[in-house]
């Protein structure tokens, strides 16, 4: 019974934790800027007035959306890299790292996309009419008057699809690249058993991350909130 | 608060676009311009001729296609066949050029529509600077002329939430003004607002009228067709149906949908 909520086995191997979590962040910052930035691009395919482009958003929005994340990643790794030998550097653990990367931003990026959509649609249709009237491009009213607000709209949805995506770095890391808090935690049960106090004390670590990710995004939703 | 005496003069500013164009002729020519939305024949050939400093009022039932008038001059609707001739030159169809040309008509909508992440000041300088390409502090310059004209320059640097509707639509003029347009249209500028809101907005166009600035309003403010319009034209189904000067079509319109609509609103 001791054993069960004996913790100096987690204090023991801190370093390894803490270097998995490292991990772990830097996999999931790389990927949050790369995901916000394709989930605009494809929002702005989706709301384009040419057809062509709304239908690309459309069709790879929903194809990613609706496909499991491990095939994603698994599509990205044995398909496009090991049997396309589509590669970021011969080093395996750096291409592993990008192809996780890769994977896990693409998949959010669907994601961020939809989040902006429901932005975009409180954004009332006059603005980017009067946008227009004074001369802008459409380009221009998107990115000066209808983007910047729809972010703001949904900066609380957005916070739910980071922290699902800061989550779904163990599913990346697993296929992918295999170096984040999880495949540390394997290690440590691979050396030395399995361990409640561990598991805990990784579990703790993703709690550390994701809670103030949500109170910090929920702060930064209500700040930038534009009145109407 | 509007009091509009001794503001900067908005229509012959200098520098404008207007100092290139080749002058004469009808500021704005619709010719024959039909539209449809689905099976509903929205336009049915309307011609209208609109000359330089001139002012027209259009006024018609709800549903007779005044707002679709508006909205096809600045091509914010396409047209099915017909032309739209601005300064003597038709839009193009679409892209940077026709955002550039379409900057020379003015648009203010019932709703405001002011940008509403951005301060009073940003919304008034944000086409000179974006489309224009001005230098930056002039156009806060110009723009801070033209709020203070409209009587807002003390909430330049508020949100449009924080200010009343009749403020928000003279942001709203000023904005359409920063851009030295041509023309401006102005779809039922007054009847999102209070009555007591209704006179401050008013006054800003009127003045404006009397600068000699060419507008196309679809107002059922008598009182300001009479003040300040040249010309009234009736709509009704998507027709021109008549087309006079406020005096005579008020007191002497000659025919019965004319009559009927105005002893409609007349009764109010
Ligand atoms: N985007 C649209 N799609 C389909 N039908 C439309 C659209 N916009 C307007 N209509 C229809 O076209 C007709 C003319 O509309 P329009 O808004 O031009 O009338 P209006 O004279 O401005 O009326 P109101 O006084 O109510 O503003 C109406 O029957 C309207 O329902
Ligand atoms: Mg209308």
């Amino acid at each position: 019974m001791n054993e069960l909520f004996n913790f100096t086995e987690v204090f023991d191997n801190l370093d390894k934790i803490l270097s998995g979590f490292w991990a772990t962040i830097r996999l999931a910052s790389v990927t949050a800027v790369l995901a916000l930035i394709i989930g605009t691009v494809l929002v702005s395919f989706r709301v384009s007035p040419t057809p062509v482009l709304r239908g690309v958003g459309t069709v790879v929005v929903n194809v990613l959306r609706n496909t499991p994340l491990t095939l994603v990643a698994l599509l990205c790794v044995s398909g496009l890299s090991d049997v396309l030998k589509v590669t970021f550097s011969d080093t395996p653990s750096v291409n592993g790292y990008w192809w996780a990367v890769t994977a896990l931003s693409v998949y959010t990026g669907a994601f961020v996309s939809e989040a902006l959509r429901s932005g975009v649609n409180t954004v009332p249709l006059g603005q980017a009419e009067a946008a227009r009237s004074i001369g802008l491009t459409f380009g221009q009213s998107l990115r000066m008057i209808i983007l910047p607000q729809a972010f703001r709209a949904v900066i609380g949805p957005l916070g739910s699809v980071l922290i699902a995506m800061i989550k779904n770095t163990t599913i990346v890391a697993a296929v992918a690249y295999g170096v984040d808090a999880v495949s540390e935690m394997k290690i440590m049960f691979f050396d030395l058993g399995a361990s409640l106090p561990i598991f805990i004390g990784f579990a703790i670590g993703y709690l550390i991350l994701t809670l103030p990710a949500g109170f910090f995004f929920g702060w930064l939703a209500k700040r930038m909130a534009v009145a109407r | 608060m509007t009091d509009s005496a001794g503001g900067p003069d908005l229509t012959k500013g200098g520098g404008g676009p207007q100092d290139d164009t080749p002058g004469g002729g009808p500021l704005v020519v619709v010719e024959n311009v039909n539209k449809h939305f689905g099976d509903l024949h929205v336009l049915r050939d309307i011609n209208l001729t609109v000359q330089r400093g001139e002012v027209v009022v259009v006024i018609g039932p709800s549903g007779s296609g005044k707002s679709t008038l508006c909205r096809s001059i600045n091509r914010l609707e396409p047209i099915d066949s017909g032309k739209i001739l601005i300064d003597g030159r038709e839009l193009p169809k679409e892209g940077k050029e026709l955002a550039r040309l379409r900057s020379d008509v003015g648009m203010v909508f019932q709703s405001f529509n002011l940008f509403a992440h951005k301060t009073i000041l940003e919304n008034v300088t944000l086409g000179p600077v974006k489309v224009r390409k001005q230098d930056k502090q002039a156009s806060e310059k110009h723009a801070m002329e033209l709020l203070e004209r409209v009587g807002i320059a003390n909430q330049a640097h508020k949100y449009p939430a924080q200010l009343s509707g009749g403020q928000q639509q003279r942001v709203a003029i000023a904005r359409s003004l920063a851009m030295k347009p041509k023309v401006m249209l102005f779809d039922e500028p007054t009847s999102a607002l209070d009555p007591e809101m209704i006179n401050e907005v008013l006054d800003v166009m009127t003045s404006l009228a009397r600068e000699g600035m060419t507008m196309i309003v679809v107002t059922h403010e008598m009182g300001f067709a009479r003040k300040a319009a040249q010309k009234v034209v009736f709509m009704a189904d998507g027709q021109i149906v008549e087309s006079n000067t406020p005096e005579e079509f008020f007191t002497n319109p000659q025919t019965e949908r004319a009559q009927d609509f105005l002893s409609k609103i007349l009764t109010h």
